[in-house]
This record gives structure tokens, sequence and C-alpha cells, in this order.
């Protein structure tokens, strides 16, 4: 009977708990099992409702009709749903690149400042990104509306006339989406970029490369790993936004995220939505394996 | 890396990207105080906003509904998660890559679908949309978080004392309320922390599964600034902001303390 | 009734398996009896079995077969804290969030003493080993040489029939080593309880056992006082673990009891030497002789046993010189006490010159080849 408990343990001699040795795996079993049972029913089990909705068909009141209907996929080809589902794309994309650009220089800051000093300066980047999103959509809203503060201010000094209109545009919803994203790419990079011991640095200058070049050739592809972990940190959850576009972007500016909501909550198109969801969930599915399979990614950086 | 003087430029950038992050945030709280009721410029100072705010109900029956489903939530998704995370660390039992893999589908799959497909389920199983279920659902997303953090914690965690306890005479169940429990703790408290904290701030979820009268605070606040812009949304905003900040910060000083 | 023997494996098998799937007999087959009130250490390199088998005495693993006996009782199953010992853990495994006070006292508490016993006893305990006043301190404000004190007291604060030691001073300096070796001899002197001590480093062993078992791949190669393990092993692996020496192959030519006669083939000549273990005429066998024991001269002694090499280096080390000769092609190492001022004399081995080395037949040992 010890043997085969061993057997289980895999010789990780953990050796705790002992007079039940043998029941190890009965004891695991028990610790994990609320867990799973209640993620089993309130994640996985919804999950795969989804995917089975979004092979059924809409009946004529907005309910859900058991008849297999695969034309909900066919029907996100439509060039309208088509444009959404790029344009998602783009602003994820945009978020993205923009997020980096902003943020790297600015994890290098971090990273770089004297010891005692990164903790607080981690902590100021993760204030805001624990104060509530609305709120700093809010901000950006009372800045960028006509007649707001940036207007007032441009106004003022004399170099516009006419407010700008900025809110309600496209571009509205990027400023938006960088300033609330970018915690979650500032994180990750300075992580990685504080593990680069600076005997690395000196080593390179010691061979002959000039900062510039240390930069492009030790710096930067050691933070890869960072910059990975930050792009699935804002790329997914910027695609899948609803709330930014209906407060900052008017009409116009919908993302699959809207389109989703509204096919759950106003048109009462089920299968739709959840055929648009399982597009979602599918990029979301290949970008995170692509990334992960690429890169040494660990939950380390996530945390 | 190094403490080397930081270049110009690089110090210049830090103190603009700050001014970015913070801005924003302060004029929100500044605009607070203005007397405008349209808010759009200022034109003088008053606490009156924080008066109405006080005495808005809708606002304080939404302040008791968050509270009361982030403390719910906390408890039960920090004894769940915690049990989760000591599974996951000292055992292994059939179907554990599927157990592992399940922890991560909520911190991965974007928000909307969780909502949607939580709110599918509450429909079918013809459970009226409410209290209970926005509890439910904040449950569902804060398991994993906190078996993520407890882990974290139990990373380093050396085996061998919980072994020394048994060898000093202490039975299993003793061995994990006087030693295991009290060494984990500082992580079992940071992941509480952060359920409560991801619990108070969740919109998205909470939109799909909340119904009438089950109004929380971030339900409350979009409202808000959806349809009435005036200072009491940023009177509301100025508090939210400085509690967080000064829970975090009392975070970070016995968090220094500790070290 | 306690038995003659404080702890005893018999016939005892620990089975792990490995992350790749094989099976990994850690323990394999291990008789041992360590007496009541000796000093007894397993010495091995790492991965030999010796942590496993003092883990099995604890209780933290089961044998897979065979028994355990703690004063005469077969153990079986029983967990750890039914069982009469005590561990020094190589970690030291101290309870961060407790005193060193609460540390000491945990065991007692868990044995239902009253506040005056553990208040007492700890006291006592923690004066034995110089840690008096320490008690209100957390682990953490300690050095690493405290903390392994602490560890010791927490151990023996329960009065066990066994103490068992895992490698308890690795993780010292080498100086504080030294000194604790000294220490922990005379506390086991004075509380008058067997020690089972685990090490993979071979003075420690040496310095402070009453007895040792080598042990390699989960067996015990020998077991015996420190004195014969060091000049009688019985096996190669035992003389080359412990201590240096000289090894040259050969076949046994002839035997008469435990003398024995050894052809070198890589000498083209002959040794006369002592056999350790049970051996036949032809058998291939391993000649070796410690460098300390080989006497070095600048003309021949007699013709038994004496060959003409010449050094190839020769280095002073303070109470000795090493010197390394070719002998027929062969390399033998000599350490020379340097017993009058190595001045006088250091010409006489420069490299270059020739030499005379002579082994003494009972010194020259013949071992089973393994």
């Amino acid at each position: 009977m010890s043997e085969q408990a061993t057997s289980i343990t895999r010789n990780r001699t953990v050796g705790l708990l002992s007079r039940l040795r043998e029941s190890r795996v009965f004891q695991g079993l028990a610790l994990i099992s609320p867990a799973n049972t209640y993620l089993f029913l309130f994640i996985v089990l919804p999950l795969l409702m989804i995917v089975v909705l979004s092979f059924l068909s809409r009946g004529a009141y907005g309910n859900v009709e058991f008849r297999f209907n695969p034309s909900n996929y066919a029907r996100l080809l439509d060039p309208v749903y088509a444009r959404i589902l790029m344009y998602s794309l783009a602003v994820g994309f945009g978020t993205t690149v923009i997020t980096i650009l902003i943020g790297y220089p600015l994890a290098y800051f971090i990273a770089r400042s004297p010891a005692r000093q990164r903790s607080m300066l981690l902590f100021l980047i993760l204030v805001p990104f624990w104060t509530n999103f609305v709120i700093r959509i809010y901000a950006w809203i009372m800045i960028l509306r006509g007649g707001g503060l940036l207007d007032s201010l441009l106004q003022g000094l004399g170099i516009t006339q006419e407010p700008l209109g900025i809110l309600y545009t496209p571009t509205a919803v990027m400023i938006g989406m960088v300033y609330e994203f970018l915690p979650f790419m500032v994180l990750p990079l300075y992580t990685s970029l504080e593990k680069i011991e600076n005997s690395l640095l000196e080593a390179a200058a010691d061979l002959g490369a000039p900062p510039w070049r240390a930069f492009l050739r030790v710096t930067l592809p050691l933070s890869v790993p960072g910059m990975i972990a930050g792009t699935i940190l804002v790329f997914i959850p910027a695609m899948g936004m609803f709330v930014l576009p209906d407060l900052m972007g008017g009409a116009k500016t919908l993302l699959i995220g809207n389109v989703i909501r509204n096919q759950f909550l106003t048109a009462r198109d089920w299968p739709f939505g959840a055929a648009a969801s399982m597009v979602l969930m599918i990029m979301t599915l290949v970008l995170t394996l692509f990334y992960t399979r690429k890169a040494g990614f660990s939950e380390e950086l996530l945390v | 890396m190094s403490e080397k003087r930081l270049p110009l430029w690089l110090r210049v950038y830090g103190v603009a990207a700050y001014a970015y992050i913070y801005v924003p945030i302060i004029i929100l709280m500044v605009f607070s105080f203005n007397t405008m009721k349209l808010n759009i410029r200022w034109e003088g100072f008053t606490f009156r906003w924080y008066g109405v705010l006080f005495n808005d109900q809708q606002v304080i029956l939404a302040t008791r509904n968050t509270l009361m489903i982030a403390v719910v939530s906390t408890i039960v998704a920090t004894l769940v998660g915690t049990m989760a995370a000591l599974a996951l660390h000292r055992y292994r039992f059939p179907g554990y890559g599927a157990s592992e893999t399940m922890m991560y589908i909520p911190i991965v799959i974007p928000e909307v679908i969780m909502g949607i497909s939580l709110l599918v389920l509450f429909v079918m199983l013809n459970f009226t949309l409410g209290l209970f279920t926005i509890t439910l659902a904040h449950i569902a997303f804060n398991i994993p978080f906190v078996a993520l953090v407890v882990r974290a914690r139990l990373h380093g965690y050396d085996n061998s004392i919980d072994e020394a306890a048994m060898d000093l005479g202490a039975d299993e169940l003793t061995t994990f309320r006087r030693v295991t429990l009290p060494t984990i703790m500082p992580g079992v408290l940071s992941g509480a922390m952060l359920a409560f904290t991801l619990s108070l701030d969740d919109y998205v979820i909470t939109y799909f599964t909340a119904g009438p009268g089950s109004t929380t605070l971030p339900l409350r606040v979009f409202s808000m600034v959806r349809f009435m812009v005036t200072p009491e949304v940023n009177a509301l905003s100025t508090i939210w902001v400085l509690t967080v900040f000064l829970v975090l910060l009392a975070g970070q000083f016995a968090q220094n303390r500790r070290a | 009734m306690p038995g003659e023997y404080a702890v005893e494996l018999r016939d005892v098998l620990k089975r792990f398996i490995t992350p790749e799937g094989r099976d990994l007999e850690a323990v394999d087959h291990v008789t041992m009896q360590i007496r009541n009130g000796e000093f007894f250490s397993m010495l091995g390199p790492s991965g030999c079995g010796k942590t496993t088998s003092l883990r099995l005495i604890a209780g933290f693993e089961w044998p897979t077969a065979g028994e355990v006996f703690i004063d005469g009782i077969p153990q079986g199953h029983k967990p750890p804290f039914q069982r009469p010992v005590n561990t020094v853990f190589q970690s030291y495994a101290l309870f961060q969030h407790m005193t060193v006070y609460q540390n000491v006292a945990f065991g007692l508490e868990m044995e239902g003493a009253t506040q005056d016993e553990i208040k007492k006893r700890v006291g006592r305990s923690l004066e034995m080993v110089r840690l008096s006043g320490m008690d209100r301190r957390h682990p953490k404000q300690l050095s690493g040489g405290q903390q392994q004190r602490v560890a010791l007291a927490r151990a023996i604060v329960k009065t066990p029939s066994v103490l068992l030691l895992d490698e308890p001073l690795g993780a010292l300096d080498l100086k504080l080593r030294k000194e604790m070796q000294l220490e922990l001899k005379a506390l086991q002197q004075q509380l008058g309880i067997t020690f089972v001590y685990v090490t993979h480093d071979q003075e420690e062993a040496l310095t402070m056992s009453d007895r040792i078992a080598v042990m390699s791949q989960g067996k015990v190669l020998q077991m015996g006082p420190a004195v014969e393990i060091y000049e009688r092993p019985t096996t190669r692996f035992v003389a080359e673990f412990i201590g240096e020496a000289n090894f040259l192959d050969g076949r046994v030519k002839s035997l008469k009891g435990k003398d024995a006669v050894v052809t070198i083939p890589a000498w083209g000549a002959d040794l006369a030497g002592l056999c350790t273990a049970k051996l036949h005429v032809g058998d291939e066998v391993a000649v070796s002789i410690r460098p300390e024991k080989v006497r070095l001269t600048d003309a021949p002694e007699g013709n038994k046993n004496c060959l003409e090499g010449v050094v190839t280096t020769s280095t002073y080390i303070g109470s000795d010189t090493h010197v390394y000769l070719d002998v027929r092609g062969q390399r033998i190492k000599v350490w020379e006490q340097n017993r009058t001022s190595v001045l006088d004399r250091r010409g006489l081995y420069r490299a270059g010159t020739k030499a005379w080395i002579t082994l003494p037949a009972e010194n020259t040992l013949v071992l089973a080849r393994a």
C-alpha cells in the first residue's frame, strides 16, 4: 500500500501528514474539489453553454430554439461585422503598441531608479490601477469634452478658436484605452528590466559597445518576456472592452465587445452573440498560446 | 539594475509620465469643489456636492450592496482559493493539470465573455438576477486570484517546518493550525485584499449579473457619468480615490515593516 | 524493555519513482544496528540514501519493505509525532512566526507539559546550547550559527532516546563548523543519548563518530569505528571516498591467511599486501596505499615492495610536503611530514631527482575492485 502511495507522490519527498500517507491523493482531491466544483459550475459550464448556443437559432421572440444553425458564424463575415472585427483588432494592436512606446521608458526609468525609491514609484503606478476604471474614464471625459478643460486651456492660450471635438471619436477611444492599460504594460516590463544585472551592461561596455548598442543588444532582448506578458495583459482586454467605447466613442465606434453585449442585452439574438463571443475567445486563445510557446512566459509576470 | 545617476532626459520623461498618470485624477478631485453645476469651468469653491452625495439614497444603497458582495465573496473565495493553492502546491492527484488550467481561465478570458456566459447560466437556471447572482459571479473570478497569490507565497515554503512540527509531536491538524497557517497567513491576507478590491471595483461582470435593486457603486458611477455629469460624481470619485490610496498606503507600510 | 540497540534497520528497502517514471531504490536492503548512547554517522556522497535512511527512522518516510525498530519496538507506519526521536534539520526548519522560546517550547506544549515545567526545561535547554537570554528573539534576528543552536535546543528539549541530525552544520562556515563539531560531541556525551548523524563530510564523520556507516547507491558498504574505516577500508570506493589513496590494478598471485602477494602488470613486479576482505588467487584487485604511509628515501630500503621513481612535482604545504612521483609510468603521491625544517632538505625531492618508495606491507591493502 505504501508502495502505491509512493508511486503517486512521485519522489517528491514532502513527507507530510504521514499517517494518512496512503490517502494523500484523497487529501489533495479533498482540498481542490471545492475550487474545481465551483469553477466548473460557474466558469466552464457557462462557457460550454456559449459554445453550444453559438450553433443554435434565434426564435421569433428573441428566445433560443434548439435547431442546429452554423450561419451565426457566417454572419460575422458580413461587411458590417467584419469591419468591427478588424477595427477591434486594430484598436487592440494600436493600444498595445502605444502602451509599449510610452511604458517602456517609464518602466526603464523605474528599474534604474535607486532601490529605495523603486517601491514607491511602483506603488504610484498601482494606485490609479486600483481606482475604478469608470472614474478614470470620467476624468478624461471632463478633459476632452467640447468646451471642456482641454478646449478651455487651448483657447485660453490662444492656440485654437473652436472646440476640438475629440470626445466621441476613435481618437478619444484610443486616448482612454492607453490611459486605462498603461499600468498593465509597465508592471511586467519593469519586472523583466529589473532582473537585468548591471554587470551585463558593464560587460557590454567593456567589450566596446556604446550605451545605445548595449541597449539594443542586451537590455532590449532580455526584456522581451515582459513585453510579451504586457501584450497579453493589454491586447486581450482592449479587444473585449465595451464600456470605454460606450462612454467615449459615440455611436460609430463599436468594438466586438459592444457587439456581444448588444446581442445579449438589446438585440436579444443570443446565438449570434455567442458566435461573436466564440470568435473573441478563439482569438484570445490563439494569442495566448502563441505567446506562451514563443517565449518563457511565466505566471510571475502576471502577478 | 544599476543605481547610477539617471540621464537627464530619462528623469524628465519620468516626471512627465507620472504627470500624465496623475493630472487627470487630480483635476477630477479639484473639480469636486466647483460651484458650477455643469462643471465645465472653474467658478468657485464649495463643499456642497459632498453634502448632496451623503444624502443620495441611491449612492448609499449602492455602497451597502457593494460592501456586502465584496465581504461575502472575499470570505468564500479566500477559503476555497487557499485550499486550492495548498492542494496544487503540495499534492499530486488525478486531474491536476486540468484543475490548474481551470484556474487560469477566469484570469485570461475577456471579462465580457465571462459576464455574458454567467448571464446565460443564470437565466437558464431561472435564477433571479440580483445580489445573489452577483456574489456567485464575484466568487468565481476571485478564487483563481486568491489561489495565484497564495501559491506564489507557498513557492518558497520550506516543507521541513511541517515535518519539524510533527517530529516535535504535533499531529496533522495541530501542525496546520500552529505552523502552516501562520506561515502562509501574509499570503492569504494579500490574496483576500486582492479579492476584496477586485470585487469592489468590478463593473463588467456585475453589469451582466445584476438585476433591479442590486446596483453596486461602479454601476451607479457609470450611470451618473452617463446621464448627469455634476460635481457630485467628482465628489464620489474623490472619496473613492482617497480611500483606495490610504488602504494601499497602509498595506505598503505593513509590508515594509514586516520585511 | 529497551533493547540493546537504540535503532535497528532490518533489511529495509525504500523505493521511489523518479519523475521520469523509473524505479529508484533510495535505500536498498539496508541492515544496521545503532547501539544505545552511540554517536553514529551515515557518510556518503549525495544520493547515497543516507538522508532517506534518517527520514525512515524519523517517520517522514515509511519503508517499502523491511522494518525500522526504535528501542526494540517495530515502528511500522507510525507517524513522526508518535516516535521517541527528534530531528535537527539541514535547513533548521525554525518556525519563523515564533520566538526562540516558543520554538523550543513547541514540543513540550505538544506533550501537554505545564507552563512551569516548560519554562524550566526550555531554560535548561537554551543554556545547554549557550543561547540564554535570546529567548525573545525571532529566528530572523539570529546568525546562522545561533539558528543552528535553536534547532538543536528544540530537538533535545524533549529528551528523545535518539537524536537525528541531517547535515546540521552544512550551512555554516568552516571555522564555525569545526567549533560546532566539538560542541556536538560534548553535548552528546553530556546528554548520553544516541546521535544518528548524516553527513557527506568525511572529516566531520571521523572527528565525531564512534562508528560510521559508509553508504553508496542505497547500500551500506562498510560499517565500523572511524579508525577501521580509514585504516582498513574493504572496498576501493571507501578507500577513495575517505581520505586520499594511491591505487594500482593487479591480480592475486598467492594467499596465506590475510597476507597476499599481488602481481602489478603495470610495474612488472609483485607487491606484498594485506587483504581486508575475502579474496581468491587469480582475483582482479585494486591495491591501495595512503600517501602518508608510503616511505620515501634516496636509496633503496631492501628489495621488498621497493621501487625507484622520478619526482615530477613537489609542493610545500606547511605541515607536509606533497611529492608526486612517476614510478614506472604510474603516478604515486606521497605526503612527507616536515618533521625538521624543510629548508635543510628540500633539495632532495626537487622535480627531476630520483627517489625510492617503499610500500609497507601492513599498510598496502588489497581490495576488491568495485
